[in-house]
């Protein structure tokens, strides 16, 4: 677990794709730079997606972690 | 040659039992000019060309238009044909300003709501089965996908001739369209390099 300022919370937990990636990405857009989002989702697909998003953005992926069938991701903002 | 970095490419590569030469079309080298040094990576355009107004097309359109948007792509669909159907307010039951136009949209209800599956329909069975299903594994419908797509910038472009020929008012349609364009539009940003799918 980690002590980092988290500045926004998505709760994407029970919502399929694509929801999870563009409720980020509209949760993201308004931050300033370096900003610290968590992300809660129970969708599988979304363990490579956020991955394969974090890559094309470029937004950083800086935490990946399973919690039985929560994935919980946090990003810190380009 | 430097591979190019395309987000849409990285995706497609990315899925397995892809054939090669299919994603090489993707990843085929960006002219030189297009890859400014020092400038920041602009990823490929994507060009959906929405078609059909069938609920399944119209559902895979807007999931990979607010996917590429919220993805950092710029991203427009032009909207042809059945597709421009999909886009009349869900409140106009009738639009057309002749009897054949007006017939057409008795026949075949206009409006992001009121799609219909191209097999199984079932008198409205089929799309109220998805919808419920949808719900249950919590699917966004298409109307909570396009307002994504609005809110991220999707750019939504109506076809002229199709206006035309059913006879569509711009009163007719959702508010946050683009101007009407033609075809010719769509063909210069393909051949500028945009990605295109047709839907």
């Amino acid at each position: 677990m980690t002590t980092l300022e988290i500045a926004v919370h998505v709760d994407a937990r029970g919502l399929s794709c694509p929801m999870p990636i563009v409720k980020t990405a509209q949760a993201v857009k308004p931050l300033a730079p370096g900003a610290l989002v968590e992300v809660l989702a129970t969708d599988p697909g979304s363990q490579r997606d956020f991955v394969a998003w974090s890559r094309a953005t470029g937004h950083e992926l800086v935490e990946q972690a399973v919690d039985g069938t929560t994935y919980r991701f946090v990003i810190r903002r380009k | 040659m430097p591979r190019t970095i395309d987000p849409i490419a990285e995706a497609i590569a990315d899925a397995e039992g892809i054939p090669e030469a299919f994603t090489d079309a993707f990843t085929a080298p960006v002219p030189a000019a297009a890859l400014d040094a020092g400038a920041e990576r602009q990823p490929r355009e994507l060009v959906i060309i929405c078609y059909s107004g069938d609920l399944e097309k119209t559902w895979a359109s807007l999931i990979l238009a607010s996917t590429a948007a919220a993805s950092g792509v710029p991203t427009k669909i032009f909207l042809t044909f059945w597709g421009l159907q999909t886009f009349v307010k869900d409140s106009v039951r009738v639009t057309g300003r002749n009897w054949m136009q007006k017939m057409l949209s008795v026949m075949q209800r206009p409006g992001i709501s009121h799609r219909k599956l191209s097999k199984m329909n079932f008198l409205g069975m089929g799309p109220w089965m998805m919808g419920s299903l949808a719900k249950r594994y919590g699917v966004a419908k298409p109307k909570e996908l396009l307002e994504a797509c609005q809110a991220l910038g999707v750019e939504l472009m109506p076809c002229q001739m199709t206006m035309d020929m059913f006879g569509l008012k711009r009163e007719d349609m959702i508010d946050g369209l683009g101007e009407p364009v033609g075809a010719a539009t769509v063909i210069e940003l393909l051949a500028n390099g945009a990605a295109p799918l047709f839907i």
